[in-house]
C-alpha cells in the first residue's frame, strides 16, 4: 500500500486500525518530498527530524487528539517557534518567530505531525505563487503552469501527495483559487471562525486561515481542530463551533441553491461552465430547488478589494523597518534611509506595488475618493449576499474563470493578475465562508487541468457548505490525480 | 499621453511608504499604478450616498476581557531577530542626517 495515496481521514483509519504506523506514513511523505519537491517547489522548509520524532511519539501511544500521527503542511506565513517563518520574502529570510500561531498549536495539540512550510506568493500577495523569493511553485498537473496563489505551495503539496493535508490562508481567494487550479478542496472559513494569532498579517479585515485538502471530509476534520474563539485574537468569534464531520454524509433537506448570472457570464472557460452545469444537475437531481439570485455589485469586488487590501497592507507592512527584525541594508546614511533601503531590498516588486497603492489610497486628497468609497461599496457587496441568502441556502458558482495559466503569463501585468480573483474576493469582503472543490477537467493544449466549483454560504454556515460539497464530491467522483504523482 | 498616476505622485507614495526607488522604478510603477487606479475609478460609478462604510466583516465593538497578568516575551526573545542590538536594546544608526527632514 502506498500510504501517501490516502487522504487524511483514510490515513487516520489506517493508523488507528494498526494497518500502518505514523512513522511509516511520515517517512513515506518525507521520501516523496525529497523526490518531487525539486520539480514542484511546494515546500520551503521541511522539518524532517522533528516530524519523525513527533510520529514516533504517536506510535509510542502519545495520541492526544483526532490528528494523532497525521502529516500536515502549513503555509509559510504561520509562525512557529521552530524553523523559520519567511512569508516567501527576502525580508524575513532568517526570521525565527518567538511564538507559535494558535492554529499550529491546535494542530499539534490534536497530535498532528508538522512536515514543513509551504511556499506562497510573497506576503500572500499574488494569484500565481510566482512572486516567491524561493522560486516559483509549479502545478503538479503541468509543471509549465503555476498552481495559483497565494497558497500555491499548500495546494500543490496536497495535489502531489506531498502532505496528507495542509493549512493555507485566504485574503482574496488564496486558498480557493489554487485549490481549483490543483484539483483539491480549499475552504475559506467565515471571518472570525479561526484565530489569526500568529498569521503574518496582510489585510487584517480579510485574512482567514483554512484547510487545503484532498477530500471534503478532510476539510471537515481540520475545521473541527482549528475553529473556535481564541483569547489572543479579539476578532475571533465566540459563535458555537459545529462538529463538521457529524452529518457530513447527509445532504440538507429542501435545499435552495442560488445561481447568480454575475458569476456565469461569457467569460468562463467551457470546462468551467460544464462543471457548474454538472453541479446544478447533481443538486437538482438530489431534490434541490435552483433559484436565480441577483448580486448586482459583483463587478465592483475587484476594485474594492484592491483598495481595502492594499490600504491595510500598507499599514501592516510598515512594521518591517530593518530594526526590530527582518532584513537590514548595509548601505544607509541615516535612519530614514535605513528604513527605505532595507524595505526596498527586502520586498519584491508586487509587495512594493501594493504598499504604494495602499499608501496612495490612504493619502491626503485621495482617502475619501478611494478608501472610504471602497468601504461603502464593501457594504453594498455584503448586502447583496444578505439579500441573496434570504432566498437561497448557498450560492453555487465557479471558483475561477479558467484553468491554471502558464507560468509568467501575467508576470508584469498586475491588473490582469488581479482579475483572476474575480469570483473569490467578494466572500472575503463580506466575511462569508466559501469552499472550492474539484468540479471537472479541462483539456488545454493536450493537457488535462482541473477546474473548481465554489459554494458560498451565510456567516458561520461552514457545516452546510461541507455537506453540500460532500454530496457533489460523491457524485462527481473524479478521484483527481495529477500525472506527476506516478513519477515516484 | 498623460498618466493617471504621475511619477511625482508615486515618488511621494514611495517616500511615505519608506521605499527607496530609482527614477526608472518610479516610472515603471507609475505606469502600472495608472492602469490599476484607472480600473479602480469604476467605483465612482456607484451612488454611495448614505451608505455606512464597512471596515470589518465581524463588526465587533469593545471586545473586553479580564485584566489578568500573563507572561510575554523576554528581552532576549524580543531582540533575537534584530539585525543589531546593543546591551539589551535595538541598535540603529544615527537618526539625524541628510534624509531626516522628511
Amino acid at each position: 500500500m502506498n500510504l501517501t495515496e490516502l487522504d487524511l481521514c483514510g490515513l487516520k483509519e489506517a493508523i488507528d486500525a494498526g494497518r500502518c504506523s505514523a512513522l511509516e506514513a511520515t517517512t513515506a511523505y518525507l521520501e516523496r518530498i525529497e523526490a518531487l519537491n525539486p520539480a514542484i517547489n511546494a515546500y520551503h522548509e521541511v522539518y524532517a527530524q522533528r516530524a519523525l520524532d513527533q510520529a514516533r511519539l504517536a506510535d509510542e501511544g502519545h495520541r492526544p487528539g483526532p490528528l494523532s500521527g497525521l502529516p500536515i503542511s502549513i503555509k509559510d506565513n504561520l509562525c512557529t517557534e521552530y524553523g523559520r517563518t519567511t512569508c516567501s520574502s527576502r525580508m524575513l529570510a532568517e526570521f525565527e518567530a518567538p511564538y507559535t500561531a494558535t492554529v499550529v498549536k491546535r494542530l499539534e495539540a490534536a497530535g498532528a505531525v508538522i512536515l514543513g512550510k509551504t511556499n506562497m506568493d510573497e506576503f500572500a500577495m499574488g494569484s500565481s505563487s510566482e512572486h516567491c523569493a524561493w522560486g516559483p511553485v509549479r502545478n503538479p498537473w503541468d509543471t509549465e503552469r503555476g498552481p495559483g496563489g497565494s497558497a500555491g505551495g499548500a495546494a500543490a503539496a496536497a495535489a502531489a501527495w506531498l502532505c496528507a493535508g495542509g493549512l493555507g490562508s485566504d485574503t482574496g481567494g488564496s486558498i480557493r483559487q489554487p485549490a481549483a487550479y490543483c484539483g483539491v478542496v480549499g475552504l475559506k472559513p467565515t471571518y472570525g471562525r479561526v484565530s489569526r494569532y500568529g498569521l503574518v498579517a496582510f489585510a487584517s479585515s480579510l485574512d482567514q486561515i483554512g484547510p487545503v485538502t484532498r477530500s471534503v471530509r478532510d476539510s471537515a476534520l481540520l475545521m473541527n481542530v482549528i475553529s473556535g474563539h481564541d483569547p489572543l485574537d479579539s476578532t475571533s468569534s465566540s459563535h458555537p463551533v459545529d462538529d463538521f464531520l457529524a452529518g457530513l454524509e447527509e445532504p440538507p433537506a429542501r435545499l435552495r441553491i442560488g445561481l447568480a448570472r454575475q458569476y456565469l457570464g461569457e467569460g468562463n472557460h467551457a470546462a468551467v461552465k460544464a462543471a457548474v452545469d454538472q453541479a446544478v444537475k447533481i443538486l437538482s437531481g438530489a431534490g434541490a430547488q435552483i433559484i436565480e439570485v441577483d448580486l448586482p455589485h459583483t463587478e465592483y469586488g475587484i476594485p474594492t478589494y484592491y483598495i481595502v487590501a492594499t490600504s491595510e497592507a500598507s499599514s501592516n507592512l510598515a512594521r518591517y523597518d530593518g530594526v526590530h527584525y527582518g532584513h537590514r541594508t548595509r548601505n544607509a546614511k541615516d535612519l530614514v534611509d535605513l528604513y527605505a533601503a532595507s524595505r526596498a531590498e527586502g520586498f519584491g516588486d508586487e509587495v512594493k506595488r501594493r504598499i504604494m497603492l495602499g499608501t496612495y489610497a490612504l493619502s491626503s486628497g485621495y482617502f475619501d475618493a478611494y478608501y472610504v468609497r471602497a468601504l461603502k461599496v464593501r457594504r453594498l457587496i455584503r448586502r447583496d449576499f444578505d439579500q441573496a441568502f434570504e432566498n437561497c441556502d448557498v450560492l453555487l458558482c465557479p471558483t475561477t474563470t479558467d484553468p491554471a495559466f502558464v507560468a509568467g503569463k501575467n508576470a508584469d501585468d498586475p491588473l490582469s493578475m488581479y482579475l483572476n480573483d474575480v469570483y473569490t474576493v467578494n466572500a472575503n469582503l463580506a466575511g462569508i465562508p466559501g469552499i472550492s472543490i474539484p468540479g471537472g477537467l479541462a483539456e488545454v493544449d493536450g493537457v488535462a487541468l482541473p477546474v473548481g466549483v465554489q459554494l458560498l454560504g451565510p456567516m458561520f454556515e461552514e457545516a452546510r457548505l461541507l455537506r453540500i460539497a460532500r454530496l457533489l464530491e460523491r457524485e462527481i467522483g473524479l478521484g483527481l490525480c495529477p500525472p506527476v504523482v506516478s513519477r515516484v | 499621453m498623460s498618466q493617471r498616476v504621475s511619477d511625482e505622485e508615486v515618488r511621494h507614495a514611495a517616500m511615505l511608504s519608506r521605499l527607496k526607488l530609482t527614477d526608472e522604478q518610479i516610472h515603471h510603477f507609475a505606469v502600472q499604478l495608472s492602469d490599476i487606479v484607472g480600473y479602480v475609478d469604476k467605483l465612482a460609478e456607484l451612488d454611495v450616498e448614505g451608505v455606512e462604510p464597512m471596515a470589518h466583516a465581524a463588526e465587533l465593538t469593545n471586545v473586553l476581557r479580564e485584566d489578568v497578568p500573563q507572561g510575554g516575551l523576554t528581552v532576549e526573545q524580543a531582540l533575537a531577530n534584530s539585525p543589531e542590538t546593543y546591551e539589551g536594546h535595538f541598535r540603529v544608526i544615527k537618526v539625524l542626517g541628510e534624509g531626516s527632514g522628511a
